[in-house]
């Protein structure tokens, strides 16, 4: 059995490799990579028992002069961001088959690479393979973004690059400290979670790996790179950073920084949840005022992520399962919204949304699959968006009354510019530029149909998602509780 | 011993092939020299013979000459038609190049000053040659004239050293000065010292450490493109080795004296090295200043002094010739067609040369550091090595001076790839393709399975 985990990581990158050589029917055999990636996940899924103990593991030896082991298993946690790489990957290359990228090969190449560093980020139990994941992760959406990316594409992903690596060098720095303090000299996760570090210690180590995750989520103020580069990136790299990249940065901090410092959460959590609730309130006012959708939903989602990030650091199951589906929902939101604003900026060459307008006329079926996209985004029950910022808000709540005053204005802040912005697209008088616009068709309603019943399903019955990650969620908190009171 | 002595002949024989005008016959003839020496360095695996206490072929000795040979060979493999452009008597460059090539073993496995000498003459003096060789380039002959000067500059400041060294101990041999190192540990006399301190400063201008690395990016801009190749991993590696023998080794007891000063000078070299990059417009002056930058990093292993140095070192070092000879490789490609050799003449490759502009991607990606290239490993061991002493802040400043790194690296990468150049296609000579394929798997598995080097010294 714990072989299927070596050919859930592995498979992406042999896919990666033969993809690369096949020319123009590179779409064709990254789909039918990826779909076998996602049974795969599928099967795992099903074979796994929801409880907190990790399965499917890997242990081999790597470096062993040096303590490193290719250790990787899946828990529930792991298996949630598990999930939504495999789900999303293959949705994203579909939804990439209409558009029209020069080489191909290397571009659905690129993705399946993108693929396996996911992977291994999310299953890693080794430090140091985590950092190797984090960063194979990065390397191929750059140069997604800087190939195949807008006007300004090398600017702008120049910042994005340095800030990232920039984030992760400290990382490793936290990372090096905590294996010369580990007796056994290695990188194991259980050998960190055993450390006893004084808080001062804590408090420096839990900056170096924060930093990097803010950068990666991002919060503020750590997310200036984030709006241009969605706007410069192409559809695919766009959807690849905001649906399951900056997942990373979450599931990060759940694995790595909570269990690991958790003095040093004590002391620094509450600002990271101030961070973040600034966060949420000054991407949401600076949404309102976009005059680009693109750019919109790229502050919105700053907005979306700095409530997962407060739910995390209120450290109670509420947050945190709140977080967990919210991290499947933002993902399948997000993407649908950009894919639409793809589909839109592809026919019409534009994003802006003072020159649209009235595209619901023409293209009716385009304007459902879209409405429920926003509704899944503005969390209206029975949607996805819906279960996980409600568990989200009352786990903020049960930190502090006052962070959950401003992070609840995200919900009403969201739901006032996203239905504005569908108002001046959808709705309204159609224009000269509008009017002969084409409806969805052939792969496009294909994958929107894909995401709106994800949507709909997610926000009726949650109840397996939930379900998954729940032992898991209840062992880390206890964990991390036990450890405080033992600091204590 | 046999190492040299092939290398020798081989040299004195691509002479007499020239004197005969057989030139087709030179590069077999060389690179059938550089094997068998290969053979004799695998082949003295493990039996650590000493040469009348003046050489010890310990595998220290034996992994760095292979280093410095395959680097070598490596080069020799670039020459096709290289130098039939500049004259007529191409044997000479082959001599001289293997001439500083066996100067190289010697400084790499010298038990006695008096051969550390002459085999840092033996490199030099080759090198002097070499980097002046095109008689007629303006650039050139300023290279070699500098680099003559600051050289002998320097060897002056290492002899002097080692005379006051030879006062103070009464012996050229590192066994005798360390054994009276130990033994006086309390009273070493005062003539010491100095000698110590004026051998750190001839190595670091051997290696090109900052305040002494100003002859470094001109006389690189300066020389022919393959000897500056040459000169920035091969007889950089070899002066390393040669530091690293002498201050790791002989000089340990007195590390709380002369670790100080060394780690001013890793500073300076780190930052001056990365910043002065930064803002340069030329490729090749962006590479020179680079390797002042990555002197810095090994100058780390000398810092903390631990059992694992001279693996750590050997990693980097290999990890940063072979990512500087694709750099070099595809340089001499670009210019060849394009003329130039600032960051824009490389515009396009990636459609140009697709392999060539991937190989660099690779080269660029090792020499900034980023994992699953060798020169993640060799960083991130310096940094590990550093940390385990707890001098968290020279990593922390060295992590910012990497991060500057990356910005450069990757200009190149983004010339190569994002911005669009003329639209003619560059061939790739086979033995480029040999090289370029070689360096590019050899540094990816020292990045994902470093383990075949970390355990061989």
């Amino acid at each position: 059995m714990e072989q299927v985990l070596l050919l859930l990581i592995f498979l992406p990158l042999v896919a990666a490799l033969i993809t690369a050589f096949t020319g123009n029917a590179a779409k064709h055999v990254a789909m039918v990579f990826a779909l076998a990636s996602l049974a795969i996940t599928a099967a795992i899924a099903c074979q796994f028992t929801p409880d907190a103990s990790k399965q499917f593991v890997v242990n081999l030896p790597w470096i062993q002069s040096l303590g490193i082991n290719f250790h990787a298993g899946i828990d529930g946690i792991s298996l949630i961001t598990v999930l939504l790489t495999n789900v999303l990957v293959p949705i994203i290359i579909l939804a990439s088959y209409q558009s029209d990228y020069k080489k191909p090969a290397s571009f659905f190449a690129l993705i399946l690479f993108m693929q396996a560093g996911l992977l291994v980020v999310f299953t890693a139990m080794d430090a140091f393979l985590f950092y190797i994941g984090w960063e194979a992760a990065l390397i191929p959406i750059y140069f997604i973004c800087a190939i195949w990316g807008g006007k300004d594409r090398v600017r702008v992903n120049m910042k994005f690059f340095v800030y990232t690596i920039g984030g992760s060098l400290f990382m490793l720095l936290g990372i090096i400290y905590l294996y010369l303090q580990n007796p056994a000299h290695n990188f194991d996760i259980q050998a960190f979670y055993q450390l006893s570090l004084d808080p001062a210690q804590q408090g420096w180590i839990f900056w170096s790996f924060f930093i990097a995750f803010a950068i990666k989520m991002p919060v503020f103020p750590f997310h200036t790179w984030q709006p241009d580069t969605y706007t410069e990136a192409p559809a695919g790299g766009t959807m690849l950073l905001s649906g399951i990249m900056l997942k990373m940065g979450i599931y990060g901090v759940i694995r790595w920084l909570l269990p690991i410092v958790p003095a040093g959460v004590q002391d620094w959590g509450t600002t990271a949840i101030v961070l973040s609730v600034i966060g949420i309130v000054y991407a949401s006012l600076i949404a309102f005022t976009q005059k680009n959708a693109k750019r919109l939903v790229a502050y919105s989602s700053i907005a979306h992520v700095g409530l997962i990030s407060a739910g995390i650091f209120a450290l109670n199951t509420q947050g945190m399962q709140g977080a967990m589906i919210q991290m499947l929902s933002h993902g399948i939101n997000v993407v649908g919204l950009f894919f639409v604003l793809d589909i839109i900026s592809s026919r019409l060459k534009t994003n802006t949304i003072s020159e649209l307008g009235g595209i619901a006329k023409v293209a009716p079926k385009l304007a459902i699959a879209f409405l429920i996209i926003v509704l899944g985004t503005v969390a209206l029950p029975g949607t996805n968006g819906f279960i996980g910022e409600f568990l989200l808000l009352m786990g903020v709540y049960q930190f502090n009354i006052w962070a959950v005053v401003f992070a609840g204005l995200t919900i009403i802040f969201g739901a006032v510019y996203m239905l504005r912005m569908y108002q001046h697209v959808m709705l309204g008088k159609t224009n000269e530029l509008t009017i002969g616009f084409e409806d969805i068709r052939g792969t496009e309603t294909l994958v929107l149909v894909i995401i709106c019943a994800l949507i709909i399903v997610l926000g009726v019955y949650p109840k397996p998602i939930l379900h998954l990650s729940e032992a898991s969620v209840q062992q880390l908190l206890e964990q991390v509780n036990q450890k405080l009171t033992s600091v204590k | 011993m046999n190492i040299i002595i092939t290398i020798v002949v081989t040299a004195l024989a691509v002479l007499y092939a020239g004197l005969f005008k057989a030139t087709k016959a030179l590069l077999p003839l060389t690179l059938v020299g550089l094997l068998v020496a290969l053979g004799f360095c695998v082949t003295a695996w493990d039996t650590n013979t000493i040469y009348y206490g003046m050489m010890q072929m310990n595998n220290f000795a034996i992994a760095f000459s292979s280093l410095l040979i395959l680097g070598t060979a490596f080069i020799f493999l670039l020459t096709e038609n290289y130098f039939a452009k500049d004259s007529e008597n191409v044997a000479e460059y082959y001599t001289l190049i293997l001439f500083a090539l066996s100067g190289g073993v010697m400084m790499v496995s010298y038990t006695n000053l008096s051969m550390l000498f002459i085999g840092l003459e033996i490199m030099s003096v080759s090198s002097y040659i070499l980097a002046g060789i095109r008689k007629n380039n303006f650039a050139s002959n300023e290279a070699s004239l500098k680099y003559f000067l600051m050289g002998a500059f320097s060897t002056g400041f290492l002899l002097f050293g080692i005379t006051l060294i030879y006062g103070a101990t009464g012996s050229f041999s590192l066994g005798a000065i360390n054994s009276y190192l130990v033994g006086n540990y309390k009273m070493v006399s005062p003539l010491f010292y100095p000698g110590v301190i004026l051998m750190m400063i001839g190595m670091c201008f051997k290696v090109g450490a900052a305040p002494f690395h100003f002859w470094t990016p001109d006389v690189y801009e300066g020389s022919p493109s393959l000897i500056t190749t040459f000169m920035s991993t091969v007889v950089k590696t070899a002066a390393f080795a040669a530091f690293i023998r002498i201050f790791a080794g002989t000089f340990a007891p007195l590390h709380d004296f002369w670790m100080p000063p060394l780690m001013v000078i890793v500073c300076l070299t780190l930052f001056i090295g990365n910043v002065t990059a930064l803002f340069q417009k030329n490729f090749k002056r962006m590479l020179a200043y680079s390797s002042i930058s990555h002197v810095g990093y090994l100058l780390f292993s000398l810092i903390t002094l631990t059992s694992t140095s001279n693996n750590n070192v050997l990693l980097y070092t290999a990890a940063y010739t072979f990512a500087s000879i694709t750099a070099f490789a595809v340089l001499i490609l670009v210019k060849q067609k394009t003329g130039g050799d600032d960051f824009e003449s490389f515009n396009g490759l990636g459609k140009r040369n697709p392999l060539a502009a991937l190989a660099l991607t690779v080269a660029m990606l090792s020499l900034a550091g980023i994992p699953l290239t060798g020169g993640f490993m060799g960083k991130y061991l310096m940094f590990l090595n550093v940390m385990n002493q707890y001098q968290i802040y020279l990593v922390a400043f060295a992590i910012l001076n990497a991060l500057v790194g990356f910005y450069y690296y990757l200009r190149v990468v983004v010339a190569m790839y994002f911005k669009e150049g003329a639209d003619v296609l560059l061939e790739t000579p086979v033995q480029y393709k040999v090289v370029l394929i070689l360096s590019v798997i050899i540094t990816v598995i020292l990045g994902v399975y470093p383990s075949v080097i970390l355990n061989l010294i």
